[in-house]
């Protein structure tokens, strides 16, 4: 079966996605991806979708629910790379992708990913 | 108003939809229209072929390229003979869904053309066209 490729680096998750994706790969992935947190203790997640001509309701909601299912894992979920295309056009659709945290790019991502885990560190060093 | 061109798609399946995305870009392309219309275009096709499918059982797509003196158009039309809307306003509203979706597909695809039009019977199925004006 056609799956979406999940990279572990670290304690890092990185997802690229390369294809049109239709809704059951979509699906397939976001299954993928939780099971994959678990399985590899990840604490960060890197979605890169520079590669995507289009965000739809579907694939936005998607995104959402993974960002949502990863920080009850306890992990941090960032999208980079949404092209500006993508942008007017998802706000024009009514999508505002509440509660994903996006960066410009892979780089930044990364670092903002690094940050915010280093954060959540400190937090739990403070409280204990 | 003269159509220049017109085509016709099935959609039967999940990966149709995927088809539909290519079909409308590449007419879209064609047309001329830049690239953020492009995706205006493309994602609009997305969401109706989604509801075609899910709602609709599945249906055709019409791409119709238009002329209007100097304009240049691309109108999309879906149809259906599924169970079609009982309540269109309803089902226009944002955030209104029946299948578990974010109620966008319909509301969302009229946002993203410059005209839209929905013809429904219940038992009878739903067509809906969109246009956008390069």
């Amino acid at each position: 079966m056609e799956r979406i490729p999940i990279l572990k680096m670290g304690e890092y998750l990185l997802v690229t996605i390369q294809v049109d994706m239709h809704d059951r790969l979509a699906m397939t992935l976001q299954d993928d991806l939780t099971a994959k947190i678990v399985a590899a203790r990840a604490r960060g997640v890197l979605i890169d979708i520079s590669a995507l001509e289009i965000v739809d309701s579907f694939i936005g909601r998607m995104l959402a629910d993974i960002a949502g299912m990863s920080r009850v894992l306890d992990a941090e979920t960032v999208v980079v790379g949404m092209r500006p295309a993508v942008a007017i056009t998802l706000v024009e659709l009514g999508l505002s992708l509440t509660g994903v945290r996006t960066a410009l790019n892979v780089e930044r991502g990364m670092e903002l990913l690094r940050r915010r885990i280093a954060g959540r560190n400190e937090d739990d060093a403070g409280s204990a | 108003m003269p159509v220049l061109l017109s085509e016709e798609h099935q959609i039967r399946q999940p990966e149709d939809v995927v088809l539909v995305r290519q079909a409308v870009r590449q007419k879209a392309v064609e047309l001329g229209f830049n690239l953020v219309d492009q995706t205006k275009l493309v994602t609009a096709a997305s969401e109706l072929a989604r509801n075609t499918l899910q709602y609709g059982g599945g249906g055709t797509l019409r791409l119709e390229s238009l002329v209007d003196g100097l304009r240049r158009g691309l109108r999309l039309t879906f149809a259906d003979e599924g169970p079609g809307i009982a309540d269109i306003e309803q089902a226009m509203r944002d955030g209104f869904s029946t299948a578990g979706g974010l109620g966008l597909g319909l509301s969302g695809a009229r946002r993203l053309s410059n005209e839209f039009h929905i013809d429904s019977r219940p038992g009878e199925g739903t067509r809906i066209s969109i246009t956008r004006w390069r």
